[in-house]
């Protein structure tokens, strides 16, 4: 049975489409059919930060209007088989996304894929409502940090009641994703700690990817951070939560960055 | 244990934004849900006015202002200036 699952925050610059990208990736890599879809209308980045910025010929908008179908529109990883992009729109007017054009390209997903990973634009308007509309899962993306705590609070409640799941009486399995964490600053009480995030929100964790220097250098070189470097901390933590989305349970650690030899003779600190 | 001496004087922020945010989010969720209150008032409004006067639903504007110790609730509703109209709606 596929599964819809919405990446989203409210707040920007969280990390969704970061999120999105190494999940939708690590559950490729498990064998999985994935596709991952942007739908961030206007300001499409999940084609940079995966590197088929240069392949998109067309996008979800040329296939709601009919220009082009879907098999067209989707782009395969050039790394990984498994892993499908429907890019997002650049140019066109926002209103062209329609709930029932919306609902038709899920609907044709779903018997073609495992998993539908719909990375949500910032905000609560049409994009992120239409991002979370069809979704029977969701990954809240969260910074432990006060206005990033409050938007997910906010997006937590439309789950609850914006989306079909919740308007036909079911309930959108909620996942809760915390990101840029700092083990060293939250023992300090300089940051939010993940029981203080938890407690407030009271959704169950999915994963703890700690602040990280390997994301921007992934973004950079437009590769998911699990491929750029598996063995990077932030990588260790998207595995582990994307094992978690496949139902396996697996221990919850902040994974640290390895110290080499001369990190440590240095005593310097990890990236 | 938390010594802030050993910091450099500061005192750890995050239980102050804890708390912050279980205050604030108390309040929001119990906002969250309820119809809102401008909207039930305007169409309230308007269907009883509309009992009598041909009305333009764009033009009854429904305002709150929000003071410390009072409110003001601004109703605007701006009549089209036909007799005819106004004869036809009443009887």
């Amino acid at each position: 049975m596929a599964k819809v699952l919405v990446v989203t925050s409210g707040k920007g610059g969280v990390g969704k489409t970061t999120s999105t990208a190494a999940l939708g990736a690590t559950l490729a890599q498990m064998g999985q059919k994935v596709v991952v879809i942007d739908f961030d209308v206007g300001l499409r980045n999940l084609d940079l930060v995966l590197g088929a910025e240069r392949r998109v010929v067309f996008d979800f908008i040329n296939v709601v209007q009919g220009i082009a179908n879907l098999s067209q529109a989707l782009i395969r990883d050039k790394r990984l088989d498994n892993l499908w992009l429907l890019p997002a729109s650049q140019t066109k007017d926002k209103d062209a996304l329609t709930e029932e054009g919306v609902s038709k390209i899920i609907a044709e997903l779903r018997t073609r894929f495992d998993w539908i990973v719909c990375d949500s634009p910032a905000g609560i308007e049409r994009g992120a409502m239409l991002a979370m509309r069809y979704a029977d899962e969701a990954v809240i993306i969260t910074n432990p940090e006060v206005s990033s705590v409050r938007d997910s609070d906010r997006i937590i409640g439309m789950l609850d009641s914006k989306t079909v799941k919740a308007e036909q009486g079911g309930r959108v399995e909620k996942h809760l994703l915390i990101t840029r964490f700092d083990t060293a600053r939250a023992a300090r009480g300089e940051m939010l700690s993940i029981d203080d995030v938890l407690e407030i929100l009271g959704i169950p964790l999915l994963g703890i990817i700690p602040e990280s220097q390997d994301v921007l250098r992934a973004s950079n070189v437009g590769s998911p951070v699990t491929l750029n470097d598996a063995s990077s901390a932030p990588a260790r933590a998207y595995i582990d939560a994307a094992r978690r989305l496949m139902g396996e349970s697996v221990a919850m650690t902040v994974p640290t960055p390895r110290k080499g030899l001369m990190d440590r003779l240095l005593g310097r600190r990890a990236a | 244990m938390n010594l802030p001496w050993l910091f450099g004087g500061r005192t750890a922020s995050a239980p102050v934004a804890r708390e912050r945010l279980q205050i604030l989010l108390a309040h929001e969720r119990g906002l969250r849900g309820q119809p809102d209150l401008l909207e039930l008032l305007r169409a309230e409004i308007l269907s009883v006015v509309s009992k009598h006067v041909v009305l333009d639903p764009e033009k009854v504007i429904v305002r709150m202002d929000r003071g410390d110790v009072v409110s003001m609730l601004e109703v605007d509703i701006e009549v089209p200036n036909v007799a005819e109209k106004w004869i036809a709606a009443v009887t």
